[in-house]
C-alpha cells in the first residue's frame, strides 16, 4: 500500500511536469494553430542554461531564474526571427519548419555545451526526505515540484482566466481574426504566447534537471509524452491538458511499477520482465489511442473549433 | 494561351512533353541508372551504399506521398512499416528461415495487417489528432521491438544472411542488390501512378478534398481510404525488408519517431503530390545530409535552418519550384 502511494506521488509528480509542457503546446496550438516540434528544444534549453547559471552563480535559485528569464527570451526571438512566418501555413509545413529547428537546437546545444551530459546539484537542504505517511519518506524535492506546479497552474488560470491578456488570449483561441479586426496588437499577443509558451518548457526543464541527467535529445521524448497529453485533452484546452497531463503521469508510473508484477502470476520471470518492460512504455499510447477511438477529439474538445 | 502564330503553336506543344518536371525526372531516373558504373569506374563504394539508401528510402516515401499528398492522410508514424518489414527479415533469418521469398511476404503482409488495424482505428480522426494517433502506434510498435529481448532489445540485431533468392539472384552482390531495389522502385513509381489515376485513386483524392461531399454522392470513403492505407504500409514494409538487407542489421532505432519526421521531411521537400517528388526529396535530403556531414561535424546546423526555410519559402517543394505550382 506505502508502495502504491509512493508510485501515486511519482506519477503526480511526472503529470505535473508534463503539464507544464502541455500547457504551452496547447496554447501555441489553440491560439497560433501551430504544431511546435521545437518545444522540446526549449525544455532541453531551460535544463541547460539552470545548469550553467547555477554554475556560474553558485546558487540553485539564481541559476533557475536566470535560465526561466533566458529561456523565455530566447522563446520569443524563436517567434519573431522564425516561427512567425509559418502561422497560416499546413500542418505538414509547420512539422518540416519545426523539425527543422529542433535538429538545429540540438547541434547547436552540441556546440556550445560538448556531446557529454551536464549535472545539476541541488541545493543540500532540498535533498532530504520527509515522511509523508507513516513510514513513507518521499524526497522533499519531488514534492516542491508538485507544490510549484500547482502554484504555477494556479497562476495560469488567473492570467488566463482573470487578466486583460488573458481575456485576449481566450479571444484569440476561439476566434483569431476577429480579434486582430477588433484592434488587437495579434502579432505582440502572439510573441507573448510563444514566450509563456518558452518559458513553461523552460521552467519544467529546469525543474527536472536535478533528477535527470542534462543532455542531448532530452526534450525528445518528453515532447511526444507531452503531445499525448495534449491530445488526450482535447488540442487547446488547458483545462484538458491538465486533467490529461494527470492521466498520462498516473497511467505511466503505475504501468511501470505493476504491469511486470501483475505479468509475473501468470507468466515467467524473464518473459514478464521483458514484456512488462514494453507493455509499460506503451501504456500512454494505448491510453491515447482508447481515448480518440472513443472522443477523437479528445476528453475536452476545445470550443468553437 | 492564346496561339499567335501556327509555328508558335507547334513549338510550344513540342515543349509541353519536354517540361522542365519530365527533364529533371529523367536525368533523376539516368543519374540513378548509372551509379553502380560511376562506382565501379570511380571506386567510390560509398557511393553505391549511399544510393541504395536514396532508392529504399525513396519506396518509403513514395508510401507515404500516396497517404499523405494524395490521400490527405498525414501519417507521423510511417517509419513504424519500415521497422515491421526490417524485424520480419530479421526475426525470420534468426529464426534460420532465410528464403527471401517467406521473409519478404512476411515483412509486407505483417505491415499490410499492422496498417489495416492503425488504419481502421486512426481513420475515424481528423486533422492534428490523426498526425498524433499515428505517431502514438508508432511509438507503441518502438517500444514493442525495445521488449524483444531475444531479438537483441534496445541495442538491435545483427543479420548475418541477407534473404536468399536462389543462385541468379545474389543479394549480397551489391550491385544486382541495388538494381533489384531500383527495379522495385520503378515498379513502386508505376503502382502508386495508376493507384493514383484510377477511379480508385480519384475517389480517394476526392475525399481528400471535400470527403462529406464525396459521402452524399454515395462513396463510403471510410473503407476507400482504409485500403490506400493497407497499400501504403504494404510498400513501406518492402522498404523495410530492403533496408534490413541493406544495413544487415535491425534496431528499434530505426522507428524512432525522428524516423518518420525524417519520411515527412523527404516528402514534402520533394513536393507532394508529384508523382517523383518523393524520391527527389529523399536523395535531396540524403546527400544534403552526408555532404554537410562531411563538411563539419555541426551540419545540423546548416540542414535544420534550410529545412526551415524551405518550409517557410518553398510551397510545393522543389517540385513547386521546378513547376510553379503551389499546394494548398
Amino acid at each position: 500500500m506505502l508502495y502504491f502511494f509512493e508510485q501515486f506521488l511519482n506519477g503526480i509528480q511526472l503529470g505535473m511536469l508534463l503539464f507544464l509542457l502541455a500547457a504551452g503546446l496547447t496554447l501555441i496550438f489553440g491560439i497560433m494553430d501551430l504544431i511546435n516540434l521545437a518545444h522540446g528544444s526549449l525544455y532541453m534549453l531551460g535544463a541547460y542554461f539552470a545548469a550553467s547559471f547555477a554554475d556560474w552563480t553558485g546558487s540553485f535559485v539564481l541559476g533557475a531564474l536566470l535560465a526561466l528569464v533566458t529561456t523565455a527570451i530566447v522563446g520569443m526571438l524563436l517567434e519573431v526571427i522564425a516561427v512567425r512566418r509559418l502561422y497560416g501555413r499546413n500542418h505538414l509545413d509547420h512539422v518540416l519548419g519545426t523539425f527543422g529547428l529542433l535538429l538545429f537546437f540540438n547541434e547547436l546545444v552540441r556546440l556550445i555545451w560538448g556531446p557529454a551530459g551536464m549535472t545539476l546539484a541541488l541545493p543540500s537542504e532540498m535533498l532530504k526526505a520527509v515522511e509523508v505517511l507513516p513510514g513513507l519518506f518521499y524526497p522533499l524535492y519531488r514534492l516542491v515540484i508538485i507544490g510549484v506546479t500547482l502554484i504555477v497552474a494556479a497562476l495560469m488560470y488567473l492570467l488566463i482566466m482573470r487578466t486583460r491578456l488573458g481575456m485576449l488570449i481566450r479571444a484569440g483561441a476561439s476566434n483569431r481574426e476577429m480579434v486582430g479586426a477588433l484592434g488587437v496588437n495579434i502579432k505582440l499577443l502572439y510573441t507573448l504566447v510563444f514566450g509563456l509558451g518558452a518559458a513553461l518548457a523552460g521552467f519544467a526543464g529546469l525543474m527536472q534537471a536535478p533528477i535527470l541527467t542534462v543532455q542531448i535529445g532530452m526534450g525528445e521524448n518528453i515532447l511526444i509524452a507531452a503531445f499525448v497529453v495534449v491530445t488526450i485533452g482535447g488540442i487547446g484546452s488547458i483545462r484538458g491538458a491538465f486533467v490529461a497531463s494527470l492521466l498520462v503521469g498516473l497511467a505511466d508510473t503505475i504501468g511501470r511499477a505493476f504491469v511486470p508484477d501483475v505479468l509475473h502470476t501468470f507468466l515467467s520471470e524473464a518473459a514478464s520482465s521483458s514484456l512488462g518492460r514494453a507493455l509499460s512504455s506503451m501504456m500512454i499510447y494505448l491510453v491515447m489511442a482508447l481515448v480518440l477511438v472513443a472522443r477523437p477529439e479528445g476528453l475536452f474538445p476545445a470550443a468553437g473549433k | 494561351m492564346s496561339p499567335k502564330s501556327e509555328a508558335s503553336v507547334k513549338t510550344d506543344r513540342s515543349l509541353h512533353v519536354f517540361t522542365p518536371r519530365v527533364a529533371l525526372n529523367l536525368a533523376v531516373l539516368v543519374a540513378l541508372a548509372g551509379v553502380p558504373a560511376y562506382a565501379a569506374f570511380t571506386g567510390d563504394d560509398f557511393a553505391l551504399t549511399l544510393f541504395t539508401r536514396v532508392v529504399i528510402l525513396a519506396i518509403a516515401a513514395l508510401s507515404l506521398n500516396l497517404i499523405m499528398g494524395f490521400g490527405g492522410m498525414v501519417s507521423f508514424g510511417h517509419a513504424a512499416y519500415l521497422g515491421i518489414g526490417g524485424y520480419a527479415v530479421g526475426i525470420l533469418a534468426k529464426e534460420g528461415i532465410g528464403s527471401g521469398f517467406v521473409q519478404w511476404s512476411v515483412a509486407v503482409g505483417a505491415a499490410a495487417f499492422y496498417a489495416l488495424v492503425v488504419g481502421a482505428l486512426s481513420l475515424r480522426t481528423r486533422g492534428v489528432y490523426f498526425i498524433m494517433i499515428t505517431l502514438a502506434f508508432a511509438q507503441m510498435i518502438y517500444y514493442v521491438a525495445i521488449g524483444l529481448d531475444r531479438y537483441g532489445g534496445d541495442d538491435g540485431l545483427t543479420i548475418y544472411h541477407r534473404s536468399k533468392f536462389g543462385a541468379a539472384l545474389d543479394l549480397s552482390n551489391r550491385t544486382v542488390f541495388y538494381y533489384l531495389c531500383f527495379a522495385l522502385l520503378l515498379l513502386s513509381i508505376y503502382l502508386v501512378w495508376r493507384i493514383v489515376n484510377s477511379r480508385f485513386g480519384m475517389v480517394v483524392q476526392g475525399a481528400r478534398s471535400n470527403e462529406r461531399r464525396m459521402r452524399a454522392i454515395g462513396f463510403p470513403t471510410f473503407r476507400y481510404r482504409l485500403v490506400c492505407f493497407v497499400i501504403a504500409g504494404a510498400m513501406c514494409g518492402l522498404a523495410g525488408a530492403l533496408l534490413a538487407n541493406h544495413t544487415d542489421f535491425i534496431s528499434p532505432a530505426m522507428m524512432h519517431w525522428t524516423r518518420s519526421g525524417d519520411l515527412i521531411v523527404m516528402v514534402v521537400l520533394g513536393g507532394m503530390q508529384a508523382m517523383f517528388g518523393p524520391l527527389i526529396g529523399a536523395m535531396t535530403f540524403l546527400i544534403l545530409e552526408e555532404g554537410l556531414s562531411r563538411l563539419t561535424e555541426y551540419s545540423n546546423l546548416i540542414l535544420g535552418p534550410f529545412l526551415l526555410v524551405v518550409a517557410i519559402s518553398m510551397q510545393g517543394g522543389i517540385d513547386g519550384l521546378i513547376v510553379g505550382r503551389r499546394y494548398g
